[in-house]
């Protein structure tokens, strides 16, 4: 592996019987990432369970229950490594009550897949596949248009699809879509090309998962320095430094920039950009650094460093597209703690504008109530200003998670409008 | 290519520091869970660069199951003294002398679940609120749906079908008094990605990693060091082979695998052709395919 290579993290949608596990197993297998007594427990397994072969769907099955029903219930992680880049597979499953994990598994993509079954065309889960991936802002999307041998390897059928696809998708906010007529389980087109579509010219997926261009995917323009912690050394050496230790959310900062803290508005430049044994001239999204400023100032966890000539918005009241995660349906005006990159206040739903139905993608304005799985457009008020993006331009400065103090629990999380 | 965009290894090198910088943010008391193993090795070394020049803010905490190997002993002591950091260890052997819990009986008796009760013990009477592990979601199964931050109850368990969700980077350590958290900076890296890391950084580990010349038996498919806590059968005979070890666990349940590889690069290499999975020598995971699972939720690693 070259050490120039990328890191491309994708989310797989689709119900068990689109095949998604088949086609994660078929992508682990024929990439040649699945080890020796792993596929002999598969084996095992497959033959206990009576089936022809070996059932590659079986790979992704990770804990004992799910195991024993056969579902995924939460997301799982999965990893392989190709000569051209390393991917990380979050492994969601694509029932409407599992929504949540959906919302999850999305909420770090760079790309998601989403399966179509070629004999059914676009339904209502591919709608609200879609529908996640265009809130949550995934720069690509891979449209596999799944079983193919079961519809003869038509272009036809593959066409229509597209079609379905297309005319429910341009309401939709989705920068890079791409279609792929597959067969997860007889190989055709996800790693090999397939010798049975002579008429589809595209790549297989793992080939457009390998050469996708992600990193102008990144936001460059607006410098954004959430500060996690203060480096205070009790050395001799170090007897005056003072590191504001984060990572950088987007954007570039250099050493001599002026910024400003916020939300004090305090200015100063940067002195030196520091990580263990080398000092740099800039840093980048996503680095982990520490910097050090020219001036003395106040500063602590929750506070943003920034560019002086491009501030995000201080606010108290933003608003959210919410989904809701917890069991326990959302309280009107209840006060939750609101998390905003490291920064922590208290705040309260003021308004529930409207309810999406995730399948129709209506917008409901008289069923209000947000129950596990709904996602709703909502306006919150917070205790003390917010440093925020929308979530369009910036996917860490404009995402919040509410938690429920009586619990502890995270009960939400929300992309800024 | 662009010039703005961090390759695989600086991406996941940047991650974890995130990691155990919010984990520094949002505990009183945390500490490294230090087996002397690679992963928890390289944990330490991301804690130094994520706090640097600042010393490592935590202690390191070290299961002690009583059946190691002598070199990781001395490489943990070491390393304590390079860091100046301070060591906790918890005693499975006083955990058994205090009658909190029964050794097992037989040939393949291990101490191995045992170390629940001493490390939970330890995290409790520490107080201890989170305890930061190297463990890795391509491990094994029941990891794979690991959260980087992870809740465990006032009784220690893990309860993978309630875990809180992780969206982004927002981490939710909050918690109540009695509970605490594991929290698992690497796990978005494979065994590959920690022995590409070592290599780059020219990372300190434990001579057991390399080829070496060693005392085995031949057991359940892997090499077993011959030791004093080794009970032979009759059939079983001890051999000298070359061998190095991919996992470092306890010395009564670690395989070695036979091997030349003798420098980072040959591990590398090595490992990089490997057709069986790192936790394959490992007696501790053959037992059933939930083994991981069952100990996990009880508390374990």
């Amino acid at each position: 592996m070259l050490d120039n290579n990328q890191l491309l993290r994708f989310t797989t949608a689709g119900s068990v019987d689109d095949g998604k596990s088949t086609l994660i197993g078929r992508l682990l297998y024929d990439s040649k990432s699945i080890f020796e007594d792993q596929l002999e427990a598969i084996e095992n397994t497959s033959r206990r369970k009576g089936h022809e072969g070996v059932d590659l769907a079986l790979f992704t099955d990770g804990l004992r229950d799910e195991r024993e029903q056969g579902i995924t219930i939460d997301v799982a992680y999965r990893y392989f490594t190709t000569p051209k880049r390393k991917f990380i597979i979050a492994d969601t499953p694509g029932h409407i009550q599992y929504t949540r994990n959906m919302v999850t598994g999305a909420s770090t993509a760079n790309a998601a897949i989403i399966l179509v079954d070629a004999r059914h065309g676009v339904i209502e889960q591919t709608r609200r596949h879609s529908f996640i991936a265009s809130l949550l802002q995934i720069p690509h999307v891979i449209v596999c248009v799944n079983k193919m041998d079961l519809v003869e390897y038509s272009e036809e059928a593959y066409n229509k699809v597209i079609d379905q696809f297309e005319e429910f998708s341009s309401k939709m906010l989705v920068k890079d879509v791409r279609f792929i007529p597959i067969s997860a389980l007889k190989g055709d087109n996800v790693v090999n090309r397939s010798t049975n579509m002579d008429w589809y010219q595209g790549a297989p997926l793992l080939h457009t998962l390998e050469t996708m261009h992600v990193s102008s995917d990144i936001n460059k323009v607006d410098a954004r320095f959430p500060v996690q912690t203060v480096l205070r050394p009790q050395s001799d050496k170090y007897r005056d430094y003072r590191g504001y230790a984060g990572r950088v959310s987007s954007g570039i900062f250099r050493v001599g920039d002026e910024i400003t803290v916020m939300p004090s508005g305090f200015t100063s430049r940067i002195k030196t950009i520091d990580s263990l044994n080398e000092t740099l001239e800039e840093a980048y999204a996503p680095m982990s650094v520490s910097i050090t400023l020219e001036d003395e100032i106040d500063i602590s966890r929750g506070d943003m460093i920034v560019r002086s000539n491009n501030k995000p918005e201080a606010s108290q009241d933003i608003e959210v597209m919410l989904c809701w995660l917890h069991k326990d349906a959302a309280k009107p005006r209840a006060k939750y703690s609101i998390r905003h990159t490291s920064n922590e206040q208290k705040a309260m739903i003021k308004e529930v504008v409207y309810k999406f139905d995730v399948n129709t993608l209506e917008r409901l304005t008289d069923d209000k109530e947000m129950n596990m799985n709904d996602i709703s457009k909502v306006k919150i008020r917070t205790t003390k200003p917010l440093m925020v993006d929308s979530y369009r331009e910036n996917r860490t400065t404009g995402s919040i998670i509410l938690i429920d103090d009586t619990t502890n629990e995270t009960v939400a999380a929300g992309m800024i409008v | 290519m662009s010039k703005y965009y961090l390759n695989y290894l600086d991406e996941l090198e940047s991650e974890a520091i995130f990691i155990l910088r919010e984990v520094w943010a949002q505990f009183q008391n945390p500490v490294i869970l230090f087996s002397g193993g690679k992963d928890s090795i390289l944990v330490t070394h991301l804690a130094r660069k994520a706090f640097y020049p600042a010393k490592i803010p935590f202690a390191l905490m070290h299961v002690d199951t009583g059946h190691n190997f002598p070199e990781t002993i001395q490489f943990r002591d070491d390393l304590i003294n390079e860091l100046g950091v301070s060591l906790i260890v918890g005693s499975v052997q006083d955990s058994i002398d205090e009658g909190r819990v029964a050794e097992e009986r037989g040939k393949n008796a291990t101490r191995n679940s045992l170390q629940i009760t001493t490390l939970l013990d330890a995290i409790e009477s520490n107080k201890v609120d989170c305890a930061i592990g190297g463990g890795r979601r391509d491990e094994e199964k029941a990891r794979a749906k690991e959260r980087f931050f992870s809740h465990r109850d006032d009784f220690g368990q893990w309860d993978p079908k309630n875990q809180r969700p992780e969206l982004w980077n927002i981490f939710n350590g909050k918690h109540f008094e009695g509970e605490h958290f594991r929290a698992f900076p690497i796990s978005n890296w494979t065994e590959m990605d920690v022995w590409n890391y070592i290599k780059r950084e020219n990372i300190a580990i434990p001579s057991l990693y390399y080829s070496h010349e060693r005392e085995v038996i031949w057991r359940q498919g892997s090499w077993i060091p011959n030791s004093e806590f080794l009970i032979l059968e009759d059939n079983e005979e001890v051999v000298t082979k070359k061998i190095r070890f991919r996992t470092l666990g306890d010395i009564t349940i670690t395989g070695g695998i036979e091997s030349e590889a003798d420098t980072l690069e040959k591990i590398a290499m090595e490992v990089s052709a490997m057709r069986q999975t790192e936790r394959g020598n490992r007696s501790d995971d053959k037992r059933s395919e939930s083994a991981m699972e069952d100990r996990k939720r009880q508390g374990y690693f």
